[in-house]
């Protein structure tokens, strides 16, 4: 790669140079003279400034074969398979969850009737943060911003009717992941399916929690422990699951540039390879089933920069600074949602452009699944016919405009290359910085990095930054800060809305659990946990053990917030 | 030389989203008022404290989650048990519009919703202060 080798010996053509210089001085002064720039600098989201046009000297010394090689080979830069699009689509995977267990399982079969190829859960609140339904801390929340689960009956009713054996999951749940996994296993048990054949995903990334997502429950150091704790099980036990979905999704949504969300996710990435091989375990164990997640938002070319030089920057420091060996390794395999930031609460139809010009980007930067926003979710959970609309929005761009026939079509543009190296460049910067916190570790210096607010103060100030865009015009945003009109005849759409009575049903299911139970063996399983807890073995047993008990996310959790602890953060602006 | 406008922004409940609750905050204080910010997962008990405590012209009650029919009337309940009755407090984040009689009807004067500028959040409070 070109930035760590022989970047001093740039050989530029010099007869380009010679007729650029020309074709400025003659030509385009001429022509701005008559009609000048619209805006005074032309940038990237992420502040990275624009050139009018690129050329062979904006990646000098370029070695096709050593920067850009073939898909499914190292540096991985053109693609993560072989095939790509053309043997397989991307997995239309849409995020779901609202209200019961028993309404999101209807959502799931009524997208896989038209056609969706994967499943993507979405928890409500009181779950994310280990609290029960029936707890103060869950009043109001319950079934508001995902699924309501309880117990192992809620995970039952959640997948009823859905063979785990014939379709994947992805599942966003962070601090209690280790219990959601060991739920899902118990599920699949049920249905007949061996965990070993089970595939899918926890996202179980909770060093984002801190920087950006904020639903963390304990400190960093005894989180990565459960976090390492299911990197072991799956190796072992459960072999095809994507032990964690490294997201630089929240970082995004949370106000950060393009380059810091790659940054920060990589080098997230990379503190937990630091500790899996701590834990004694052999990279290429595990680095194979880690995955990422990644936001695709309104800057399309910056967007497709990002995703392609994600792989080329993974590629490299798998193999040179970790010394995986196995390609699987530095292979970077990732999901994308379109930018929930990106879209408005004026005209919301408009968002389905939006959305579709994101996904694109998504697809030409080579995603292996993909959600689309659904155009009312800046004002609520998106109602059925709007979750349709951008499914459709997917299966369009797969099957009528011929983007997904041939591999990394914009592969060769001097202006993506140059940018792709770009957002390489500058991720390199931010790593080096994390390393010095860190000692010359990536793990240590997240750690640091979250404690010193320097994740979040990046984030909140470009958040900031970019607020202030908007304000200036800088940035426009169409139907926001530019061509307003009061246009009664923009209809409204019709939103879900999940009533109170959610939570109601929700507290007495989970009572009358507690009441069918056998009440001594939860009661033993959760002594279980706390006892292993303090010990260094692995917890996944005992919270399979525990929750086949049907002992509740938030009686584990507890037993956990008692022996771990709690984390607050210190609030920044 | 009047003193600053202070203001309490919280986040009540579960709900992560802090992105435009900072960014509201360090724009009103950029605007001239003294701001402070409570941080994340506050239960009504902890606002109505800040409020106790830090005695603000105005509360500014960011939610996203969808928690605000229960969580934004138990603070206004609250905050009255209390007897404070004179300051201005503010909804802003993800609230359908539908929603607002009610919560006009408790005592959040306005809601702010996404796009909207933080001149026309600091205009509003400077006109409609409570004291």
């Amino acid at each position: 790669m070109k930035i760590l080798t022989e970047t001093n010996t740039k050989k530029l053509d010099h007869t380009i140079l010679a007729e650029t210089e020309r074709w400025i001085e003659s030509v385009v002064k001429k022509s701005l003279q008559r009609v000048p720039e619209r805006k005074k600098r032309f940038k990237t989201l992420s502040d990275i400034p624009i050139k009018a046009l690129y050329n062979p000297n904006d990646i000098p010394n370029w070695d096709y074969l050593k920067d850009m090689g073939f898909p499914g080979e190292y540096p991985f830069l053109r693609g993560a398979q072989p095939t790509s699009y053309r043997a397989r689509l991307w997995t239309m995977r849409m995020f779901a969850g609202m209200g019961t267990a028993k309404e999101t399982n209807e959502r799931f079969k009524y997208l896989i009737k038209n056609g969706q190829t994967g499943l993507s859960t979405a928890f409500h609140l009181p779950t994310l943060y280990g609290y029960e339904s029936g707890s103060p801390m869950s009043a109001g929340e319950i079934g508001k911003e995902g699924v309501a689960i309880d117990t192992l009956a809620d995970m039952e009713a959640l997948y009823d009717g859905i063979d785990l054996g014939k379709i994947s999951t992805s599942m966003t749940i962070n601090a209690p992941a280790s219990i959601l996994l060991a739920m899902y296993i118990a599920v699949g048990e049920k249905q007949g399916v061996p965990m070993d054949k089970l595939t899918g995903t926890t996202q179980n990334d909770i060093l984002k929690e801190y920087q950006a997502q904020k639903s963390y429950i304990y400190p960093p150091e005894p989180s990565m422990r459960l976090i390492v704790d299911t990197i072991e099980f799956c190796t072992k036990h459960v072999p095809k699951w994507n032990t964690i979905s490294i997201s630089g999704y929240h970082i995004r949504e949370a106000g950060s540039t393009a380059v810091q969300e790659l940054a920060f996710t990589l080098g997230n990435g990379l503190a937990y390879v630091e500790a899996g091989i701590a834990r004694g375990l052999d990279v290429d164990d595990f680095a194979p089933r880690l995955s990422f997640f990644f936001n695709a938002h309104n800057n399309f070319f910056e967007e497709i920069a990002k995703y392609r030089a994600a792989r080329r920057i993974w590629a490299r420091h798998m193999k040179e600074v970790y010394h995986a060996k196995d390609p699987r390794s530095w292979r970077l395999r990732f999901h994308t949602q379109t930018a929930g930031v990106a879209l408005t609460a004026q005209e919301p139809y408009n968002n389905i452009i939006r959305v579709t010009m994101q996904a694109l980007a998504a697809v030409l930067g080579g995603t292996q699944s993909l959600h689309t926003n659904s155009f009312d979710e800046a004002l609520a959970l998106p109602s059925e016919e709007a979750v349709k609309i951008a499914l459709r929005t997917q299966q369009v761009i797969a099957h009528e405009t011929g983007v997904a026939d041939t591999i990394d079509p914009l592969g060769g543009s001097y202006f993506v290359e140059w940018l792709t190296d770009k957002m390489e460049e500058e991720t390199e910067a931010y790593f080096a910085k994390i390393k010095e916190f860190g000692k010359g570790s990536m793990l240590e210096g997240a750690y640091v990095g979250i404690r010193n607010n320097f994740y979040q103060r990046e984030i909140a100030n470009a958040s900031y930054q970019y607020q202030k865009e908007i304000e200036s015009k800088e940035q426009i945003q169409v139907c926001v800060n530019a061509f307003k009109v009061e246009d009664v005849s923009n209809k409204k759409p019709d939103l879900l809305k999940i009533t109170e009575e959610v939570g109601v049903q929700q507290v007495e299911s989970l009572a009358e659990v507690k009441r069918t139970r056998d009440a001594t063996k939860a009661q033993a399983c959760l002594d279980m946990i706390r006892e292993k807890a303090q010990t260094k073995e692995n917890l996944m047993p005992y919270i399979l053990d525990a929750v086949k008990a049907y002992c509740s996310i938030g009686e584990i959790v507890d037993v956990f917030r008692d022996v771990f602890g709690v984390y607050r953060e210190e609030s920044i602006f | 030389m009047d003193r600053k406008i202070r203001l309490i922004v919280a986040k009540p409940g579960l709900d992560g989203h802090d992105r435009g609750a900072k960014v509201i905050s360090r724009g009103l204080r950029d605007a001239g008022f003294e701001v402070i910010y409570t941080g994340l997962h506050q239960t009504p008990e902890d606002i109505v404290q800040s409020v106790i405590q830090e005695d603000p012209d105005a509360l500014l009650l960011s939610i996203l989650s969808g928690a605000h029919p229960v969580l934004l009337p138990e603070i206004m309940k609250q905050l009255k048990a209390n007897e404070i009755d004179d300051i201005l407090v503010l909804g802003g984040g993800i609230i359908p519009e539908e929603d607002f009689p009610a919560l006009k009807e408790v005592g959040v004067e306005a809601v702010f919703g996404p796009g909207t500028k933080i001149q026309e959040i600091a205009d509003f409070i400077r006109a409609n202060l409570k004291r």
